[in-house]
């Protein structure tokens, strides 16, 4: 397998982007992280994005992506795996230039989801979930992340303020964040008397509906160091692993298996451990999320999420920072997007290029970890500055 | 929803049927074709147990379109009596009664309807254990 290097990223400003479309969001970021790369061409491309057709009613992105960023006739693959597109648009990508068969690749993540109502947008986001078994029911993907929630805090001890500091951490960072969705913060009391959604969770506990894309452009070592005009920031693990499409087929309801087995092994294959790591960006679709994922990828043990977020481990200058770009939560979360998105925050804050205020010290060796529906799929990268 | 959809899971949802793994035992709802747990493909019909115990729960306040007129509703995982876990609403409970560990039993309502026209469709629902 050859070194993979990322060398371009380009990320454009996300929110309710009405004047945009599905094509325009996929070109912006393309044509960024082509400029940052400071090339025009590339060999082959991925698009991830979850639902583009329920979303926009536009499917065959991998055709109309290419075209709108010029890059014709090069091959691309459109990669679905619900939240987690991005993250696996990314390592399709990694594979292609590792293999041999490319020698630079692009890998954009995109959703444009305010298109539709929020009917709508609730039942696309649903189709990530068991349709016969779960959605017929009448459950919600809050309503799933809830049930996880009174899971955590009943088993462990978590408290609703516990859930709340993830949601003010991150809104913290994210305000510093100019392409963030939400740049305001919020306290522990906003969040808990917001909107109840689906008990525990309010609607401050949820990442929002979000436009929004995100590229990457990744290249074989030996070409990077011909290229790379920046710090080259190596991939050095990537893991992938799936689990039960029902939550409730899950042994435990509020553990994160697949993103533990997918750290395992981008773990094994970078060589490093958990406490190795100098951050990390995480899938906080809901709060809860973030104390669960920490777990399951071994920065804490299980069942001490809660308690460690309240103690500041993953603030800015905490320990563990995790989350300086916003997260899901404040920087906003375009589902096929997301995941592409966190390599273009860990590139940054390993070039040190990261807003005032949210540049993590010391950036060296930061990791990933994008998941799609209840977490039937997880996604997790680890990257390094040379 | 489409007939066809609605038909092919009649089975499970009317009759809670279930299969049985003859390998490692395993009972699997709904039915598949092959066993998650040691890949055995031959199975015994049977039926999934209707008492078990709410293992987590949450109260939908905004609910999707076709279930807007329930809302708010229970939603809980249940672990059923002999292993299954399953995802159902839970009917005739106050939600000052709720609770994890509550035991409940399986009963046969109705789930949703789709519009005017639609198909009325059941399933099962839990409520509590007398
Ligand atoms: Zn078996």
């Amino acid at each position: 397998m050859r070194d993979v290097a990322v060398i371009g990223i380009g990320m454009n400003k996300w929110g309710e982007l009405w004047d945009k479309s599905i094509r325009d969001l996929v070109a912006e970021s393309a044509l960024l992280a082509l400029d940052d790369a400071g090339i025009d061409k590339v060999d082959s491309m991925y698009i991830g994005t979850m639902s583009s057709g329920l979303f926009t009613d536009q499917e065959h992105l991998a055709s109309i992506g290419a075209d709108y960023s010029a890059l014709c006739p090069i091959p691309c693959t459109r990669v679905e795996s619900a939240c987690a597109s991005g993250g696996l648009a990314v390592r399709m990508g990694f594979m292609d230039v590792a293999s041999g068969m490319s020698d630079i690749v692009m890998a954009v993540g995109v959703e444009k989801m305010t298109d539709v109502d929020g009917n709508g947008a609730t039942f696309a986001l649903a189709t990530a979930a068991d349709q016969e078994y779960e959605v017929f029911n009448g459950v919600t993907f809050p309503g799933l992340y809830a049930m996880m929630a009174n899971h955590h805090m009943y088993k462990h001890g978590t408290t609703r303020d516990q859930l709340a500091q993830v949601a003010v951490k991150n809104h913290r960072n994210g305000k510093k964040n100019p392409l963030a969705q939400f740049r305001m913060e919020i306290t522990i009391d906003q969040v808990k008397n917001a909107v109840m959604i689906a008990d525990p969770l309010t609607i401050l506990d949820c990442s929002p509906i979000t436009d929004g894309s995100a590229a990457v452009i990744l290249c074989s070592m030996d070409k990077a160091k011909e290229l790379c005009k920046k710090r080259i920031v190596k991939i050095i693990g990537s893991g992938s692993a799936t689990d039960t499409i029902q939550l409730a087929q899950r042994e435990d309801i509020s553990f994160i298996k697949s993103t533990a087995v997918a750290a395992k092994k981008a773990f094994e294959m970078a060589g490093k451990k958990p406490s190795d790591i100098d951050f990390i960006e995480v899938h906080d679709c809901f709060t809860i999320a973030e104390i669960m994922t920490i777990e399951a990828l071994g920065f804490v043990e299980k069942g001490k999420g809660g308690p460690a977020t309240a103690d500041g481990l993953t603030a800015i200058d905490g320990k563990l920072p995790v989350n300086s770009s916003g997260g899901l939560k404040s920087k906003g979360h375009p589902v096929g997007a997301t995941g592409t998105a966190q390599i273009v925050e860990l590139t940054k804050q390993i070039r040190g290029e990261a807003d005032k205020g949210r540049q993590v010290k010391n950036a060296n060796l930061g990791l990933a970890q994008n998941m799609g529906g209840s977490g039937a799929s997880s996604v997790v990268h680890i990257l390094e500055g040379m | 929803m489409s007939s066809p959809k609605y038909w092919r899971e009649m089975p499970q949802r009317y009759r809670l049927e279930a299969i049985k793994c003859k390998k490692c035992g395993k009972v699997l709802f709904p039915p598949r074709l092959v066993c998650p747990a040691c890949q055995s493909r031959e199975f015994e019909q049977t039926r999934i147990n209707n008492t078990g115990k709410i293992e987590t729960y949450t109260v939908i306040r905004v609910a999707p379109s076709t279930f807007v007129d329930q809302a708010p509703y229970i939603v809980a995982i249940v672990n059923l009596e002999g292993g299954v876990k399953i995802l159902c609403q839970v009917a005739d409970c106050e939600l000052n009664e709720l609770k994890i560990g509550m035991p409940v039993n399986l009963e046969f309502r109705k789930i949703q309807q789709e519009g005017e026209d639609g198909i009325i469709c059941y399933g099962y629902k839990c409520v509590p254990k007398l």
